[in-house]
């Protein structure tokens, strides 16, 4: 490897000018973002930003009319996530989205469906280890999981697939204070064994906190970016996202 | 004992329901449509079957086998020719879709089988069974009908739990946008829904026309509306729910033809399945909808 190429890191996700429509709706006009390996970065904005539009796009959940996304250097716009997620991305959705018919156990394997049987039965070894509260209920139907319960599962079946970049979209909604802590606990976690993350939020505090670098959006588009400390103490991301 | 003859009749029957809805159910509970074409592939595999051993002298088993692979293919092509384009379009256009289907597998059959009912050959040529010293005699089809209708709940079952393509048929059905976040591919899924569906669909023509000999292109219609019938009667999207609702209108089809009137006995069976959805309306064994956030 040349100096030069080691100086200068390749973003593991680059997401270059991307529109995206439902319909008539032009919900995303045009967004650029990229996260460098072992980051985190988060996506932050008021509700209807446009931030789980994104964040599907990028997981090939939905088309982008126009624009690019490269992972890891290779174009994954389109590509559906049967291909993407086996390529080393993965997303743990927004409402959580657990199989509430199947197991805890079952709801696990799924998210390893793109790997190896004795894969799986590794990838679920080491779930069990982080989320001990998970193997404890590996036989209860997840739907009967308390909300808290249900966002750790859905962490560790999108952890199953064993991404190389885990985007995050609103992990902690809906849960109760102690519940947000431990959840953002598991994300430093999770990033100091080496994933790197993309992290939606509307817990603008929580995430700018824990996180390297943001960007912030609205009704489609970015209009700030930078260093997630600068941003915590600019006036108009505090006046409009931190409340103060 | 003429009611233990009408019971095991009605079983029967039932069992050619109950695998003609497992195909509604499936494809309803996987795609979220409804396949109003899916009684005519019974037809279908009817007259292939027939052909096959009638005209091209096939033993019975390879008659019935051509019958499965041909009708595992036409579903599958249906689905991707008809349904597939319109994945994203509103269920009505979709439903205008599968009665247009439906249309068109009719007139082709007209077109080649002509119009003239074909009598069906016995081609299970199982002996009668008599019990209670002949007071009972269940007919060999009867069996057949039924021995077959077991095996397929039991490996649809296994499947459904235990295959990496059943349990992905699980995801997709409960939220298909989790179950392509998991790499699940859904059109594939899909594809495959139709493929088990028309297979079995192939069967339960075999057996409808072995039990009821008289085979013509509208022969697939009122099953198919039947078992639909079932298929929502159990609670349309469960496998469980369509097979029970399978058997149970069998058997009420032919009690009620038996005890009640033989001109009501569809109506029977009509008015049972209202009076089922006044108390549940999402049938035996539905799921309640559960709000979406
Ligand atoms: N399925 C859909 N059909 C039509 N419009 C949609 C659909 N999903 C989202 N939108 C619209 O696209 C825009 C962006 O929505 P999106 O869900 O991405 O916002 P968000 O930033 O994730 O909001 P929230 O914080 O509430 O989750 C909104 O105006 C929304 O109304
Ligand atoms: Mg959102």
């Amino acid at each position: 490897m040349t100096e030069t190429m080691q100086n200068a890191p390749q973003p593991m996700l680059s997401v270059q000018d991307i529109h995206v429509y439902y319909g008539a709706i032009h919900a995303i006009k045009g967004i650029s973002l990229e996260v460098y390996p072992d980051e985190i970065v988060t996506l932050i904005g008021a509700n209807g930003a446009g931030k789980s539009t994104t964040l599907n796009t990028i997981a090939g959940l939905l088309k982008p009319k126009s624009g690019n996304v490269l992972f890891e250097g290779k174009p994954i716009a389109g590509l559906g996530a049967s291909r993407i997620v086996p390529a080393g991305l993965s997303l743990c959705p927004e409402g959580r989205r657990v199989f509430q018919q199947m197991t805890v156990r079952e709801n696990l394997e799924m998210g390893g469906y793109t790997r190896k049987p004795a894969e799986i039965e590794a990838s679920l070894a080491d779930m069990f280890q982080r989320f001990p509260r998970l193997k404890e209920r590996e036989k209860q139907i997840a739907g009967t999981l308390s909300g808290g319960e249900q966002q750790m599962l859905a962490m560790a079946r999108a952890l199953m697939s064993r991404p190389r970049l885990l985007m995050l979209d609103e992990p902690s909604m809906g849960l109760a204070p102690i519940l947000v802590d431990q959840i953002f606990g598991i994300i430093k976690e999770l990033h100091q064994a080496g994933t790197t993350i993309l992290l939606v939020e509307q817990n603008a505090q929580m995430a700018l906190s824990v996180a390297d670098r943001a960007y912030v959006l609205e009704t489609g588009k970015i209009t700030m970016s930078g260093d997630a400390r600068d941003l915590m103490h600019n006036d108009n991301v505090r006046k409009a996202y931190l409340g103060s | 004992m003429a009611f233990l003859s009408n019971l095991v009749n009605g079983i029967s029957l039932g069992s050619i329901y109950a695998m003609i809805a497992l195909g509604y159910t499936m494809v309803y509970g996987i795609a979220k449509m409804l396949n109003f074409a899916h009684g005519d592939v019974i037809m279908v595999g009817a007259y292939l079957a027939f052909c096959a051993a009638q005209y091209w002298g096939m033993p019975p088993l390879v008659a019935l086998l051509i019958a499965m692979v041909a009708c595992t293919v036409l579903g599958m092509t249906i689905e991707k020719l008809a349904y597939a384009p319109l994945r994203q379009a509103t269920s009505l256009a979709v439903l205008i879709t599968a009665i247009g289907m439906s249309y068109l597998l009719q007139n082709t059959a007209l077109l080649i089988w002509g119009a003239n009912p074909k009598v069906f050959p016995d081609l299970i040529g199982l002996d009668s069974l008599q019990l209670f010293g002949g007071e009972l005699v269940i007919k060999g089809a009867t069996l057949v009908t039924i021995a077959a209708n077991i095996v397929i709940m039991v490996v649809l079952t296994l499947f459904i739990n235990r295959t990496r393509m059943g349990k992905a048929m699980r995801c997709v059905s409960e939220d298909r946008g989790a179950a392509e976040l998991m790499g699940i591919n859904v059109n594939r899924t899909i594809s495959a829904t139709f493929a088990i569906g028309s297979c079995l669909a192939a069967v339960a023509g075999f057996l409808l026309c072995s039990s009821y000999p008289m085979l013509q292109p509208t022969t697939g219609s009122m099953p198919g509306i039947k078992a639909f019938t079932a298929a929502v009667f159990g609670g349309i999207g469960s496998i469980p729910g369509a097979m029970i609702g399978g058997i149970l209108l069998g058997v009420i089809e032919i009690l009620g033809k038996a005890y009640v009137s033989t001109e009501l006995g569809d109506a029977i069976v009509f008015a049972v399945l209202i009076i089922v959805l006044l108390v549940r309306p999402t049938g035996l064994l539905g799921k309640v909808q559960r709000e979406k956030v």
